[in-house]
C-alpha cells in the first residue's frame, strides 16, 4: 500500500450474487480490497470477472449482496437510494469505456451535467467546465457535439465531465479498451497526471497489461477474489 | 429551470419524430377547437334563450301568418309586461345562396325585448326616424362589406312590393350581439313592409312575448292559447327555451356524438405519444443510466423524462389550439349564416390548454417511472 496509508477504500467480505432465471451467478465471493487515497489502482481479470461489478459497488451503482463497502469512511451499502445518487455527486468520477457521452449535448454540456446537480450558478458553472477542458486538453472543442469528435476526444470530455466536481475518487471501466494504442497512451497519461499532479485517487478496470503498468498498482480478479499476482 | 435545457434537447433528438409527434398532438387540438365551435354554434342559442320570454306562433306552423290584432288581445293578458312581432322576410341579396334572416319588426319594442342586440343611442334614433331604415348584424354587414349609409337592394320571393320594384332599404346602423347573440340578422321597419307590400297587409309571423315573471310563462303561454282557441288562426305559445328546446334534443345527442369522435381522437393521440416516450426511454436506457450514475436521482430522472413528453404535448397542443381558433375564427364570417354562433368561447381555450398537459402528463408517466427505476448497473451494460 502506497501513499500516506490513509485508506479510503475498504471493501471487506463482499459477496455479489447474480440470479439469472432459477440459477445463481456467484460473481464476487468473500472479496477483500484496500485502497489508500492517491493510489492508482489498476484491477484486472478475464471479461466476465466480475470486474465492472466490483466498480459498481465501489460507486454506489449497484448494492453487494453481503459484506461491508465503506469509502471515505461512509458505510455506501447502509445508504437509502436517495443517499447515494447525492453521495455519487459529491464523491464519485465515472470514466466509462464507450465514453456515454449525451449526443444531443456539446461537449461543454456533457461536462456541465454534474454541475446541475451543485448549487453552483451559471457563470460559476462555467469556469468549472472551462477548467475541466483545460485539463483534458480540449479547450478548443468547448462546442462540439460528440459524434463530431474522435473516440480520443470523446474520452477526453468523459474524463473531463468526470473530474468537473472535484471528486474523491475516479472509477474508469476500460477507459481504452475501445481506443487505438496512440489515443489510448494519451488517455493514460491524461489519468496518470490526475493522479500525479492532483492526487486523484483512481481505480481502472483494464485488461490491457500495457494500460496497467501505468496505475501504482496491480491486483487481479479471479474466480470471485483479489490476488496481487496474476494468476498462472 | 437548468434542467429545462436538458429537457429541450432531448427533443432534437430526433426531430422528425419529435415533429410527427407534435403534429399528430396539433391536429387533435384543432379538431377540438373546431367541434368546439360547432358544440356551441348549435347550443349557444339554446344557453341563450330568454327565460322569461314567450314565442307565440300559428298553430298550424311558423309559415302561416298570424293577426297584427292580436298584439292588444296578448297584451291584456295578465303577465305579459310587454311584445314584439316579426315576420319571415326571407330577404335575398344579389343571389338567392346569400342567405341571411331578415324581419320586418317595430324597432322600439324589438330593441327593447332583445337588449342581447347593442346599439347606440344614435343608431337607434336614426332606426326610429328612418321609415325604410334597417339595422344589420356584424357578421352579415363584414359578410357582403355593408356600410352604414348605403342602400340595400333586397328581393324578397315571399313578400312582392305592390309596385313590383325591388325593397330598399337605408342601413342606419350595424348592431352587436351580446356574446353569443346571432349578428347575421338583418331587421327593418314594419310600418314600411306592411304599406309597400303586395299581398297580407294586417298579419305578421310571430310573437315575442315578455313576461313579467319568469317562474309563470308556462302558465301565460297556456292563457294566450286560451285567448285565441277556436279562433281562425289558433296559436301556439311556448317559453323561447322550450321552442328551441326541440331543437336543443337533437342538440345534445349531437355533443354526445363529437364529445365521442373527441374521446376518440384524444385516446388514439394518447398511445401515440405513449408510444413515443416509451420508444425514447428505451433507446437511451444507457445515457439515463448515465444520469443516474453522475448522480441524477430518480426522481429527477423521473421528472426530466415526464417533462419532455408535457413539453412536446405542449407546444403540439398549443399550436394546435392556436390554429383552431385562428381557423374557427376565419370561417366564422362564412359560416354565420348557417352558424351563426360559431366561435370558440374561452372557456374552452383554457380547458384545451389543461388537457395538453394532461395528456403529456398521462403519456410520459409509464415511461418516465421505468426511467425513474432502472437500475444503473443493468441499463449500462445494456451500452456495451
Ligand atoms: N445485472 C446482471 N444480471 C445478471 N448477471 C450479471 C449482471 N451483471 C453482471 N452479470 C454477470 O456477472 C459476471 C461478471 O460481469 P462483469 O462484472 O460485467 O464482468 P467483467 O466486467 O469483468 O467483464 C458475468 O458473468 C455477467 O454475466
Ligand atoms: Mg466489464
Amino acid at each position: 500500500m502506497s501513499s500516506n496509508g490513509e485508506v479510503l477504500v475498504r471493501i471487506k467480505e463482499v459477496d455479489k450474487v447474480f440470479r439469472r432465471g432459477s440459477e445463481d451467478i456467484n460473481v464476487l465471493t468473500g472479496l477483500n480490497l484496500e485502497v489508500a487515497k492517491g493510489e492508482f489502482l489498476a484491477l484486472m481479470g478475464p471479461s466476465g470477472s466480475g470486474k465492472s461489478t466490483l466498480l459498481n459497488l465501489i460507486g454506489g451503482l449497484d448494492r453487494a449482496s453481503r459484506g461491508v463497502v465503506e469509502i471515505g469512511g461512509e458505510r455506501v451499502d447502509q445508504m437509502s437510494d436517495r443517499d447515494l445518487a447525492g453521495w455519487r455527486a459529491r464523491h464519485i468520477g465515472f470514466v466509462f469505456q464507450f465514453y456515454n457521452l449525451l449526443p444531443v449535448l456539446n461537449a461543454e454540456r456533457n461536462v456541465e451535467l454534474p454541475l446541475l446537480l451543485t448549487h453552483l450558478a451559471k457563470a460559476e458553472r462555467h469556469k468549472h467546465v472551462d477548467t475541466a477542458l483545460n485539463v483534458v486538453g480540449l479547450a478548443h472543442r468547448t462546442k462540439a457535439y460528440p459524434r463530431t469528435l474522435s473516440g480520443g476526444e470523446q474520452q477526453r470530455v468523459g474524463i473531463a465531465r468526470a473530474i468537473v466536481t472535484d471528486p474523491t475518487i475516479l472509477l474508469c471501466d476500460e477507459p481504452t479498451g475501445d481506443l487505438d494504442r496512440k489515443s489510448g497512451d494519451e488517455i493514460l497519461s491524461l489519468l496518470q497526471a490526475l493522479n500525479r499532479d492532483q492526487g486523484k485517487t483512481i481505480i481502472m478496470v483494464t485488461h490491457d497489461p500495457h494500460a496497467s503498468h501505468r496505475a501504482s498498482r496491480t491486483v487481479y480478479l479471479n474466480k470471485g477474489q483479489l490476488f496481487a499476482e496474476a494468476p498462472e | 429551470m437548468k434542467f429545462l435545457s436538458l429537457v429541450l434537447s432531448n427533443l432534437m433528438r430526433k426531430k422528425l419524430r419529435t415533429i410527427l409527434t407534435m403534429l399528430s398532438i396539433g391536429i387533435a387540438f384543432v379538431l377540438y377547437s373546431f367541434l368546439g365551435a360547432v358544440k356551441q354554434a348549435l347550443v349557444g342559442g339554446v344557453a341563450l334563450a330568454g327565460k322569461d320570454r314567450i314565442v307565440v306562433r300559428h298553430k298550424v306552423s311558423i309559415i302561416q301568418n298570424i293577426p297584427i290584432a292580436y298584439e292588444e288581445r296578448i297584451r291584456r293578458i295578465s303577465g305579459v309586461a310587454e311584445l314584439v312581432h316579426f315576420s319571415w322576410f326571407n330577404g335575398i341579396y344579389q343571389d338567392p345562396k346569400n342567405f341571411f334572416p331578415s324581419y320586418p319588426t317595430d324597432p322600439e319594442a324589438c330593441l327593447s325585448i332583445y337588449p342581447e342586440i347593442l346599439i347606440s343611442p344614435e343608431v337607434r334614433q336614426a332606426w326610429l326616424s328612418t321609415r325604410t331604415g334597417a339595422i344589420v348584424g356584424r357578421a352579415t354587414a363584414d359578410r357582403f362589406g355593408w356600410k352604414v349609409g348605403q342602400r340595400i337592394p333586397l328581393n324578397s320571393p315571399i313578400w312582392p312590393r305592390a309596385d313590383n320594384a325591388v325593397w330598399e332599404f337605408d342601413l342606419v346602423g350595424i348592431y352587436d350581439g351580446k356574446k353569443g347573440f346571432d349578428t347575421s340578422g338583418f331587421y327593418f321597419r314594419y310600418d314600411y313592409f306592411d304599406e309597400a307590400r303586395r299581398w297580407g297587409q294586417g298579419s305578421i309571423g310571430w310573437y315575442v312575448v315578455r313576461v313579467s315573471d319568469a317562474t309563470k310563462t308556462a302558465g301565460i303561454a297556456k292563457a294566450i292559447d286560451e285567448e285565441f282557441a277556436n279562433s281562425a288562426a289558433e296559436t301556439k305559445a311556448e317559453p323561447e327555451g322550450v321552442f328551441m328546446q326541440s331543437f336543443a334534443q337533437q342538440v345534445g345527442d349531437i355533443g354526445t356524438i363529437l364529445l365521442g369522435i373527441l374521446s376518440a381522437v384524444f385516446f388514439t393521440i394518447l398511445l401515440v405519444a405513449g408510444n413515443t416516450m416509451a420508444q425514447g426511454v428505451r433507446e437511451r436506457t444507457a445515457e439515463l443510466g448515465v444520469l443516474k450514475a453522475l448522480g441524477f436521482g430518480d426522481g429527477l430522472v423521473l421528472g426530466v423524462v415526464l417533462a419532455e413528453s408535457m413539453s412536446i404535448a405542449l407546444i403540439g397542443g398549443l399550436l394546435g389550439l392556436l390554429l383552431g381558433a385562428g381557423l374557427v375564427t376565419g370561417m366564422a364570417p362564412a359560416m354565420a349564416a348557417m352558424l351563426p354562433n360559431f366561435y370558440l368561447p374561452t372557456g374552452n381555450l383554457v380547458v384545451g390548454a389543461v388537457l395538453t398537459l394532461l395528456l403529456g402528463f398521462v403519456a410520459g408517466i409509464l415511461p418516465a417511472m421505468q426511467a425513474g427505476r432502472l437500475r444503473i448497473a443493468e441499463a449500462l451494460r445494456r451500452s456495451a
